[in-house]
């Protein structure tokens, strides 16, 4: 392991999820640490997403256990995870295009004058003041917060979408293939974002089929193969022709986690 | 929004003061300022004038400047209001309720069987009458959160489209408003009940209602949640919102309306009778959609309902000044609502278009 002395920030142990008959995850034993940057690599179908799923709370795993911050979880919503501290970044998905920025960004956790439940006042000022700072931060430069975000391009949206997850996860951010839909330069300013985060010491995991992105953004990469985690790679003495033989099964990896511990 | 789709598209639709690059010639950057809803209320302008100008050649008398035809038309149009403030909310969300009209009747003939007087030797509930004028009105509206309840709760935990699910309510409703009299009419109501449907006040609900709801739609996190699933519903389940909560909610809350509706028709015949109400489900929708609201989902107002309401309001009395059959004014509409849902579609596509 990388780091053998740096807390556990995520874990899971046995995890496992059918769909019905198909067995979408078995026995997944994944391990995160403090600060880390993970890669989750494989081929259509082998589990990457499934797993994501289970670690936010999309859906409930079919048996199995995760545990996070040192605490045993059991996530029912998205909700429940992102107030754990875990911030999840989609491919396209993350985003009502008829909604401005700052509408997009307090999705679901708005900012009111006060609380009526559903019916709370919303407190615009508040939240565009915030969502420029949240952008800032990030260096994203986006000239009108106020239109919709339909109007945007992909990348610009990504980035917005990226931006909310760094600006919540206090403890964690996962990222599904987060520059799938993007272009060259959209892809490496993502990339920046990224890098950024891992200065700021935030741990990340990442989906992608990037390879090229893999090697240079994680220091691990864990190989999916028909639901199993069937290797773990650390990218400083690994390429890409050995993560590939990975995932076709041409090579049978190692997985350090195999066993419980 | 759909009648200006090619000048507008670029707009926010919850947001009027947005100020784009102006510098594609004067005339386009003064009408990207306007609010979305002008293009709309031009064309309503024009089929009064239109209306107008008939008049004067057809029947020699004008067709604006006659009170009592003005009242008549801002009346019937409060009710339709009603049920389309309502309804665009659920389309506003990407759904749709056709089950106004029914459960207007429902709730409106057993508002009406709490509403009556002593007076009347007949009454539904003999040991029931000259109740205070709130009980009615809550029965009423209750009725009508109930309705929206099971609609919303068939939708939001079946899944079944809510085209079905409220057209299933749509019959239904009617079944239980002939049942719950054996098709027999309610009148002879208390003179507090009977206030509530006279005069301006059906107007004046209307209206209060209307900004109520506009206020709701546009400051709330009911509003923005609701604009969110319409928009996106996968982005809006991951970002936390409660969509089945909310779901029912939305349909409660439209249910309520046509509760309200229900009391106010009731008390504005004097009567109440199961067959209230008939096709008003369907000139809610329209007029939703003529006011903007894309079917999509994501995109719409209340005001943009209040000039659709107004424009099936003149077209229908439009058409009985003209002494024309009113079954020409149906082919009308639905040739304007097919027009408008095409226009919708269109930009529609080529919004999503541009997305991949």
């Amino acid at each position: 392991m990388a780091n053998e002395k740096s807390k556990v920030i995520l874990k899971t142990e046995a995890l496992t999820k059918h769909y019905g008959g198909v067995r979408a995850l078995q026995d997944a034993n994944f391990i995160l640490h403090d600060a880390e940057h993970v890669a989750i690599v494989g081929d259509n179908g082998a589990g990457k997403s499934t797993i994501i799923r289970q670690i936010t709370g999309v859906e409930i795993p079919t048996s199995g256990k995760i545990y996070f911050d040192d605490n045993l979880v059991n996530f029912k919503t998205p909700l429940d995870a992102r107030e754990a501290g875990i911030e999840t970044v989609y491919q396209n998905l993350a985003i009502a295009n008829d909604l401005d920025v700052p509408s997009n960004i307090f999705l679901g956790r708005e900012e009111t004058y006060f609380n009526l439940g559903p019916f709370s006042f919303l407190n615009e000022k508040k939240m565009l003041d915030k969502s420029s700072g949240v952008l800032s931060k990030t260096g994203i430069k986006i000239p009108d917060l106020k239109i919709h975000m339909g109007n945007m391009s992909g990348g610009q949206r990504q980035c917005v979408a990226i931006s909310r997850a760094a600006s919540f996860a206090s403890k964690l951010i996962i990222m599904d293939e987060p520059t799938a839909a993007l272009g060259v330069q959209e892809t490496a300013q993502v990339e920046n974002i990224i890098r950024n985060l891992k200065e700021r010491g935030i741990p990340l995991i990442i989906i992608s089929h990037n390879l090229r992105q893999v090697l240079e953004l994680a220091e691990k990469v864990f190989v999916f193969r028909q639901g199993r985690i069937v290797g773990t790679l650390e990218t400083a003495k690994t390429d890409g022709n050995e993560i590939v033989a990975m995932i076709t099964g041409v090579k049978e990896g190692t997985h350090d986690n195999a066993t419980h511990s | 929004m759909q009648l200006t789709a090619e000048t507008n598209s670029s707009k926010d639709p919850m947001s009027n003061q947005i100020t784009s690059d102006g510098n594609s010639g004067t005339f386009r950057a003064i009408y990207r300022k306007l609010p979305t809803e002008f293009g709309i209320f031009l064309v309503f302008i024009g089929i009064g004038l239109f209306f107008e100008v008939l008049g004067w050649i057809f029947v020699g008398q004008s067709f604006l400047a006659n009170q009592q035809r003005l009242i008549i038309m801002i009346l019937q149009m409060a009710i339709i209001g009603i049920i389309a403030v309502g309804v665009t909310q659920v389309i506003i969300m990407a759904g749709i309720d056709l089950s106004g009209g029914s459960v207007l009747a429902f709730a409106g003939i057993v508002a009406a069987s709490l509403a009556q007087t002593s007076e009347y030797t007949r009454a539904v509930f003999p040991s029931l009458t000259d109740l205070p004028v709130i009980i009615p009105v809550a029965v009423g509206i209750f009725i009508g959160v109930c309705a929206g309840f099971v609609n919303g709760s068939i939708i939001a935990l079946s899944g079944i489209p809510p085209f079905i699910a409220t057209l299933g309510m749509l019959v239904s409703a009617r079944g239980l408003a002939r049942w719950y009299t054996s098709g027999a009419q309610v009148s002879f109501f208390t003179d507090d009940f009977a206030v509530i449907g006279s005069g301006v006040w059906p107007v004046v609900i209307f209206l209060a209602v209307a900004f109520l709801f506009h206020i709701l739609l546009r400051y709330t996190t009911y509003g923005k949640h609701t604009y969110a699933i319409g928009s996106n519903e996968e982005a809006a389940r991951v970002s936390g919102i409660n969509i089945k909560k909310h779901k029912m909610l939305v349909y409660m809350i439209a249910g309520g309306l046509y509760g309200l509706a229900g009391v106010v028709i009731t008390s504005r015949a004097l009567t109440a009778q199961s067959g209230a109400g008939i096709m008003y489900e369907l000139d809610a929708i329209s007029a939703v959609v003529i006011g903007g609201t894309s079917l999509f989902g994501g995109k719409g107002r209340i005001t943009g309902t209040i000039i659709g309401v107004c424009i099936l309001g003149v077209l229908t009395s439009g058409f009985i000044f003209l002494r024309i059959d009113l079954f020409y004014v149906n082919i009308v509409k639905g040739m304007l609502i097919i027009a408008v849902v095409v226009a919708d579609t269109y930009r529609h596509k080529r919004e999503t278009k541009k997305d991949e």
